[in-house]
C-alpha cells in the first residue's frame, strides 16, 4: 500500500476516476492551468483537456448551477469552489436547486454532484480564507456533507461522492493537505457515505471530532492516558451529513460519557446535532453532561497569530474538558 | 534615469509640487511593497500577500482626483490606496504584521486595510462584494444630498461576477454617484481575461447599463488623474455613474505563493518596460521638471518612512488574546 499525503490521495483519485468514466468533468476558478490555489488538480488538464478540467470566470454560483445543469443531463461534475468562505454567492444554486432537486420532481431527477472545497483555519488565511462553515449546509435535506481527513478516507470518500446520484458537498481541511500522510489502498477502495471511523478505542470517554480537530483531539486523548491511565475512545465522523448515528450511540453506551470537538463556532455547529442525538437516544447511559469544545462566538478567524491561537481549540483546551468531564 | 516612454506620458500641466507628490506616493507604494514582500520572506508576514506593484499609477492618480469628502471602496489587493490615501504606513505595516497597532487591531491582515478618517471603507477579499456596498455608500450620498462620490476599484477578474452586474444596473437605474474603476491587470489569479471574459474590454460591460465608460492606460498616472477628474464632475453634476477600466499589468504573481506558470517571462518583461514609476520619472526628467537629485532625495526620504514602518510594526505588541471576543456586537451578547 502507497503511503501519501492528503492532498495526493485526493489528487489521485480524481485522476483514477477521471480515466476510468468520461462523464466526470472537473470545473472551478484556476483548477486547470493553475492546477488549483492548493495544487489538489495539479496536472488534470494535460491529461484530460480543456474540455474535462474548466477553468470557469470567477462566479461561484454559475459554478455551481452550471454542474447542476450539466448533471440533470448525465455528467459526473466535481465542482470546485476555491475556498470554503467564497461559497456564499453559490448557496442559493445548492441549497434551493440541488438540494431540493430530486424532491420537487417527485424523484424523477438526479443530481449527481460534488462541490469540493477546502476549508478551516491555523493557517494564518484570516477572515475571508479560514472558516468552517458546514452547519450551514448540515441543516439542509437533501445535501451530504462529508469531511475527511485521513487520505485513505478522502480517496474512498470522494469515490463513493463522484458515483452518489445525491450532491455531496465534500470539505477538505486546508492544513492537512501537505500534514497528514497515510497508506491508502490502491484498486478503487470506497469509503462509504454515513459512516464514522473509531480512530482509537477505549473505554471510559468518548472524544466525538473530525478535520484536523481529530488529530489535536488524539493528543489530548494520549496525553490523558498517559497520564492517568484514563481509556479515551476517539471518532473520526467523516461525514457529517448523515451522521452514524449506530456508531455514535454505540461508543455513548460503552463509554457513558462525551466530548464532541470541532474548529467550526460551537453554537449552531455540528456538535450541537450530535450531543442532541445523544441526549434525546442515548440519554440513559450518560454519566455526565454531553460537552463541547469548539470555535468561539467570533465571526471569522482573525488574522493576527495570537488571536488565531485563541479561536482554534488545541490538545491543551481537549485535555482541560477531559479532567472536567472525568470527575462525573 | 530616462523612460524608455517618457515621451507618452500626458502633458504635464499640474505645478511642480503636486507632480512631485504624484511620483512620491507612487515611490511610496511601491517600496511599501517591497519592504512588505522582504518581511513576508523574514517570515514577519504570514497568510496571503497580495502585492500592487506595477499598478501604482492608479491608485495614486485616482485618489489625487478626488476631493476630500468623496469615498473609496476596493478589493483585497488594497495597500496602495491606503497609502496614496494618506494612511500611516507604519500602522498599515503593523497590521501586515497581526500587531495591535495595525489599521485593524491585527484581525484583518493585508486584504482588510480600512481607515475611516479617510472615508475609507477598506479592501474586501469576497471579490466584487463590495461593488453592492459601494453602491450602497452612493445612495447614501444621495439620499443625504452630500454630493460625495464613491470610487470603488475591482479587477477584470471581479467583472465576471453577478454582484457586479447587479451593480451596476442599481446603480444606472438610480443615477447613484459612483465611480466603477476596474483595474484590467489581464488576469485574474491564473486566468488570462480570454479564459474568462466573453467580453475583452470590460468597459463594454458598462455600456450595456448604460453607463459612459472609457478605456484608459493604467500605467499613466496624469492619464488616469485626470479621466478620474472628469469622471467625478460627472457624477457630482447627478449624472449618475461612470465606469473607468484603466489598463495595467500586476509585475509580480497573484500573491507570494504564485508559480506563475500562466504567463511568459517576455510578457512580464515587455510590461515591466511600462513602469509607471520609470515612465513618470523620465518625463519629470525629459521635461526639465526635476532633476535626478530630487527625485533621488524623494526616493531616500520614502526608504526611510519605510523603515521606519517596519521598524515600528516589528516593535509593537501583538493583540491580546484576551480581545478575540471583542466587536462582534456593539456589546458583548451572550447569545445561549
Ligand atoms: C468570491 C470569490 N471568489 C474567488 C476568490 C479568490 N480570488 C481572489 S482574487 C481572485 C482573482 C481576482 O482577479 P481580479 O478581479 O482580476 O483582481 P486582481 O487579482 O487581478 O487584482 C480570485 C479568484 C475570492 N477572493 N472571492
Ligand atoms: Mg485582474
Amino acid at each position: 500500500m502507497a503511503t501519501k499525503l492528503l492532498i495526493d490521495a485526493i489528487r489521485d483519485t480524481l485522476f483514477e476516476e477521471m480515466r476510468g468514466d468520461d462523464r466526470i468533468i472537473v470545473l472551478g476558478e484556476d483548477v486547470g492551468k493553475r492546477g488549483g490555489v492548493f495544487r489538489v488538480t495539479a496536472g488534470l488538464i494535460d491529461e484530460f483537456g480543456e474540455e474535462r478540467v474548466i477553468d470557469t470566470p470567477l462566479a461561484e454560483s454559475s459554478i455551481v448551477g452550471v454542474a447542476i445543469g450539466a448533471a440533470l443531463h448525465g455528467l459526473l461534475p466535481v465542482a470546485e469552489i476555491q475556498f470554503f468562505d467564497f461559497i456564499h454567492p453559490a448557496m442559493d444554486q445548492i441549497m434551493n436547486e440541488a438540494a431540493k432537486i430530486r424532491y420537487r420532481s417527485g424523484g424523477d431527477f438526479d443530481c449527481p454532484i460534488v462541490i469540493r472545497t477546502p476549508y478551516g483555519g491555523g493557517v494564518h488565511g484570516a477572515l475571508y480564507h479560514s472558516q468552517s462553515l458546514e452547519s450551514a449546509f448540515t441543516r439542509e435535506p437533501g445535501l451530504k456533507v462529508v469531511a475527511p481527513v485521513n487520505p485513505a478516507d478522502a480517496a474512498g470518500l470522494l469515490r463513493s461522492a463522484i458515483h452518489d446520484p445525491d450532491p455531496v458537498l465534500f470539505l477538505e481541511h486546508k492544513k492537512a493537505y501537505r500534514l497528514i500522510r497515510d497508506e491508502v489502498p490502491e484498486n478503487g477502495h470506497t469509503v462509504p457515505i454515513g459512516k464514522a471511523k473509531v480512530v482509537k478505542e477505549g473505554s471510559d470517554v468518548t472524544i466525538i471530532s473530525y478535520g484536523m480537530m481529530l488529530y489535536e483531539s488524539l493528543a489530548a486523548a494520549n496525553a490523558l492516558e498517559e497520564k492517568d491511565g484514563s481509556s479515551v475512545e476517539v471518532i473520526d465522523l467523516r461525514t457529517l451529513r448523515p451522521l452514524d448515528k449506530e456508531t455514535i450511540l454505540a461508543s455513548v453506551a460503552k463509554t457513558g460519557k462525551v466530548l464532541i470537538v470541532h474548529e467550526a463556532n460551537k453554537v449552531g455547529g455540528v456538535g450541537a446535532e450530535v450531543a442532541a442525538l445523544i441526549a434525546e437516544e442515548a440519554f440513559p447511559y450518560l454519566d455526565g453532561p454531553i460537552m463541547r469544545v469548539a470555535g468561539p462566538e467570533v465571526p471569522a478567524m482573525p488574522f493576527s497569530p495570537p488571536l488565531e491561537q485563541a479561536y482554534l481549540p488545541n490538545a491543551e483546551k481537549i485535555g482541560a474538558a477531559l479532567e472536567q468531564l472525568a470527575a462525573f | 534615469m530616462t523612460s524608455p516612454d517618457g515621451s507618452r506620458t500626458k502633458d504635464l500641466t499640474l505645478g511642480k509640487d503636486d507632480l512631485l507628490h504624484l511620483y512620491r506616493q507612487m515611490v511610496a507604494i511601491r517600496k511599501f511593497e517591497e519592504r512588505a514582500a522582504e518581511q513576508y520572506a523574514h517570515g514577519k508576514i504570514g497568510g496571503f500577500l497580495h502585492l500592487y506593484i506595477g499598478e501604482e499609477a492608479i491608485a495614486v492618480g485616482a485618489i489625487d482626483a478626488m476631493e476630500d469628502r468623496d469615498h473609496v471602496v476596493t478589493h483585497y489587493r488594497d495597500h496602495g490606496y491606503a497609502i496614496a490615501l494618506g494612511t500611516d504606513p507604519r500602522r498599515l505595516m503593523a497590521e501586515l504584521f497581526g500587531r495591535s497597532t495595525g489599521v485593524a487591531g491585527g484581525r484583518g491582515g493585508s486584504m482588510h486595510f480600512a481607515d475611516p478618517e479617510h472615508n475609507f471603507w477598506g479592501g474586501y477579499a469576497i471579490v466584487a462584494g463590495h461593488l453592492p456596498i459601494a453602491t450602497g455608500l452612493a445612495l447614501a450620498s444621495q439620499y443625504l444630498e452630500q454630493n460625495y462620490v464613491v470610487l470603488c476599484f475591482f479587477g477584470d477578474g471581479a467583472t465576471n461576477n453577478g454582484a457586479f452586474h447587479e451593480s451596476l444596473n442599481f446603480a444606472s437605474l438610480w443615477k447613484l454617484p459612483v465611480l466603477f474603476i476596474c483595474e484590467n491587470n489581464q488576469y485574474g489569479m491564473g486566468t488570462a481575461v480570454e479564459y474568462a471574459s466573453a467580453v475583452r474590454e470590460m468597459a463594454k460591460k458598462a455600456i450595456a447599463y448604460d453607463i459612459p465608460a472609457e478605456r484608459i492606460d493604467g500605467q499613466d498616472v496624469l492619464e488616469v488623474r485626470e479621466a478620474v477628474k472628469k469622471a467625478l464632475d460627472h457624477c457630482r453634476a447627478g449624472n449618475g455613474p461612470f465606469f473607468l477600466e484603466a489598463l495595467t499589468y500586476r509585475f509580480r504573481g497573484h500573491s507570494m505563493a504564485d508559480p506563475e506558470a500562466y504567463r511568459t517571462k517576455e510578457e512580464v518583461e515587455e510590461w515591466r518596460r511600462e513602469d509607471p514609476i520609470l515612465r513618470f520619472r523620465g518625463k519629470l526628467l525629459a521635461e526639465g521638471v526635476a532633476t535626478e537629485d530630487e527625485l533621488n532625495a524623494i526616493d531616500s526620504e520614502v526608504d526611510a518612512q519605510m523603515e521606519e514602518a517596519v521598524r515600528f510594526a516589528d516593535e509593537s505588541p501583538v493583540p491580546d488574546p484576551s480581545t478575540l471576543t471583542d466587536y462582534v456586537y456593539t456589546e458583548p451578547v451572550a447569545v445561549r
